[in-house]
């Protein structure tokens, strides 16, 4: 690669933007969070004492604390798999059809762009206990709806609502890989006489593996951090805690408890659970690199 | 029979499908329905399912008077506000990316390598999980209800800064010595060659990361405490925070709406740039 060699002073008035903003307020707060992690302090931040590594055994010892997580691992499993299936299932159906492709995809898209907040405000109409046309609608099921009382009312609220936003992203994904698979290989086994079942999941879905995996850790990172405006809005973790997730608790811990050095600890534990699922995203970025 | 069968396999998704879109519209139509209507007709079940004749009215008093609800801050101000921060957080983001990824590909400096590897780590660093320690900074520079505490700890990106360096190795190295022949230095070729061949990945970038700084919620609710400062999507928290003893929800709805539009139609009309952006 051609480059301007005798230039390199230049170069750092172009880098060092983008460093001193990574160095203030990424990696400063990271080692911070880290190192707050290992002290006792009180409310007020008048004091601390070191703590060595009892905020983290705390945190595993706490039933809080496994609630939440058992909680966010729910959340993220159910969310993960209902709008995958969803959004492969939609995005096979559109893609089989011969006219208004683009129409579909432009109504099934919008959702992305509605924030978290918005859409759970929505919904959190929808399910109002007592004015909610879902409610109603429910009720006259003979279903006793009342997501403030009902812990999995709530937490199917939250995923119905989270699922909703999140569809768009995955059906987009699917449909363009959908579109890449050479027209080819289908009229191939079409030629063998293979069923379109069999079609699908013995060539089209292996194909789509790289997809799948993609939207797996993505979905899985949105169920963990993003849901937090979506609970906030719509039950605050509650009924008791039975919607309160790892991030929610962070929260919790650190704003509203004033916990500083269990909320670091907290912080420190969803870091590392990041840094393994952007590692495993890599791992499978280089695998598609290799393959092309 | 045969070609009951035939068609019937030619409309049945059709049909799922148009119930499919007709269920994702569902909460919009109903806010739509709520939003149409005077208060006193949102207080009391049975709702109505049909849009009613208020919408105009309360777009209006939610835009100009804002409510009890909100602290009386009227939805202009903070419809003023996110746009100002998406504006802030995409153009900031392209920005710092753009030089960047100049300055990693076609300079060799000490310490590149270490570069290279801070500005990978902050994909790994959402600003949920530095939040307590951040909050901490910005409060300390005292950039609590400030632009730049609402932005400038989001605006470090990874992914755009890989993105413009994976575009700028795809340039082919002649256009670098034909700028160099042309006696056209680093800054010179930047500004009049590289931009201008940017210009598909910025408009896609940017797409993504306005809708990114409009949705953002957990951030603007600690750092801005000032009525003044709030953006819409984190405005939607005050009034559910008193929805159930004001129900006003015919003014909420309205919010709502006018929170979602901005970044659903920048999506939809750009969305093939949308798309390219997302797939990058």
């Amino acid at each position: 690669m051609a480059r301007f060699t005798q230039h390199s002073k230049t170069a750092f008035f172009f880098i060092v933007p983008q460093i001193l903003v990574t160095l203030l307020f990424f990696i400063w707060p990271a080692c911070g969070a880290l190192l707050q992690s290992l002290f006792f302090s009180d409310a007020f931040g008048l004091h601390r004492s070191f703590a060595g590594l009892a905020n983290f055994i705390d945190l595993f010892r706490s039933a809080d604390y496994c609630q939440a997580l058992w909680v966010t691992l729910l959340l993220a499993g159910s969310i993960t798999f209902i709008t995958m299936a969803l959004g492969l299932a939609l995005a096979v159906l559109v893609s089989g059809r011969r006219t208004g492709q683009q129409v579909y995809k432009t109504l099934l898209l919008w959702p992305y762009a509605v924030a978290p907040a918005v859409a759970a405000i929505l919904w959190r109409f929808l399910f109002h206990p007592t004015l909610g046309w879902m409610t109603h609608i429910l009720q006259a099921a003979g279903v006793d709806f009342n997501y403030v009382i009902h812990a999995r009312q709530a937490l199917a609220v939250v995923i119905m609502t989270a699922s909703w936003q999140q569809f768009s992203y995955n059906f987009l994904f699917y449909f363009a890989a959908l579109k890449m698979i050479p027209r080819g290989l289908i009229e191939a086994a079409i030629m063998d006489g293979a069923s379109a079942w069999r079609r699908f999941w013995q060539i089209i879905f292996p194909l789509l593996s790289p997809t799948t995996f993609f939207l797996l850790t993505m979905n899985l990172i949105y169920s963990f951090f993003d849901t937090f405006g979506i609970i906030h809005v719509i039950t605050n973790g509650g009924p008791g805690y039975s919607t309160t997730t790892l991030i929610y608790k962070v929260y919790e811990d650190g704003f509203v408890g004033m916990d500083s050095g269990s909320a670091s600890a907290q912080s420190v534990v969803l870091m590392l659970l990041v840094i393994g699922l952007t590692l495993l995203q890599f791992r499978y970025l280089e695998k598609k690199v290799h393959y092309q | 029979m045969r070609s009951f069968k035939a068609s019937c396999a030619r409309i049945c998704p059709h049909v799922i499908l148009c119930i499919f879109v007709a269920f994702m519209f569902l909460p919009l139509y109903l806010a739509i329905v709520a939003a149409s209507h005077d208060g006193s007709t949102m207080m009391h079940a049975p709702l109505p399912i049909w849009p009613g004749t208020a919408l105009f009215s309360n777009v209006k008093t939610v835009l100009t008077d804002g409510l009890v609800a909100t602290g009386g801050e009227p939805v202009a101000r903070m419809l003023l506000n996110s746009f100002l921060m998406a504006m802030l957080v995409a153009s900031g983001k392209i920005f710092l990316a753009l030089l960047s990824a100049f300055a990693l590909v076609y300079f060799n400096f000490p310490g590149k390598r270490f570069c290279f590897a801070l500005i990978f780590i902050t994909m790994m660093l959402p600003v949920e999980v530095r939040i307590i320690p951040t909050f901490q900074l910005v409060a300390s520079f005292g950039w609590l209800n400030s632009f730049a505490g609402l932005t400038l700890p989001l605006m470090a990106s990874a992914t755009a800064t890989f993105l413009f360096r994976q575009f700028f190795k795809t340039i082919p190295g002649e256009l670098v010595d034909a700028a160099k022949l042309d006696g056209a230095g680093p800054v010179r070729f930047f500004i009049d060659i590289l931009l201008p061949l940017s210009k598909p990945h910025i408009a896609s970038l940017f797409i993504i990361m306005f809708v990114y700084g409009w949705n953002q919620y957990l951030w603007p609710l600690l750092i801005t405490t000032d009525t003044n400062m709030a953006t819409i999507v984190m405005g939607i928290r005050y009034l559910a925070g008193v929805a159930d003893q004001i129900p006003q929800w015919h003014y909420i709805m309205t919010v709502a709406l006018i929170a979602l539009l901005p970044p659903c139609l920048v999506v939809v009309t750009l969305q093939r740039w949308f798309e390219q952006g997302l797939r990058e």
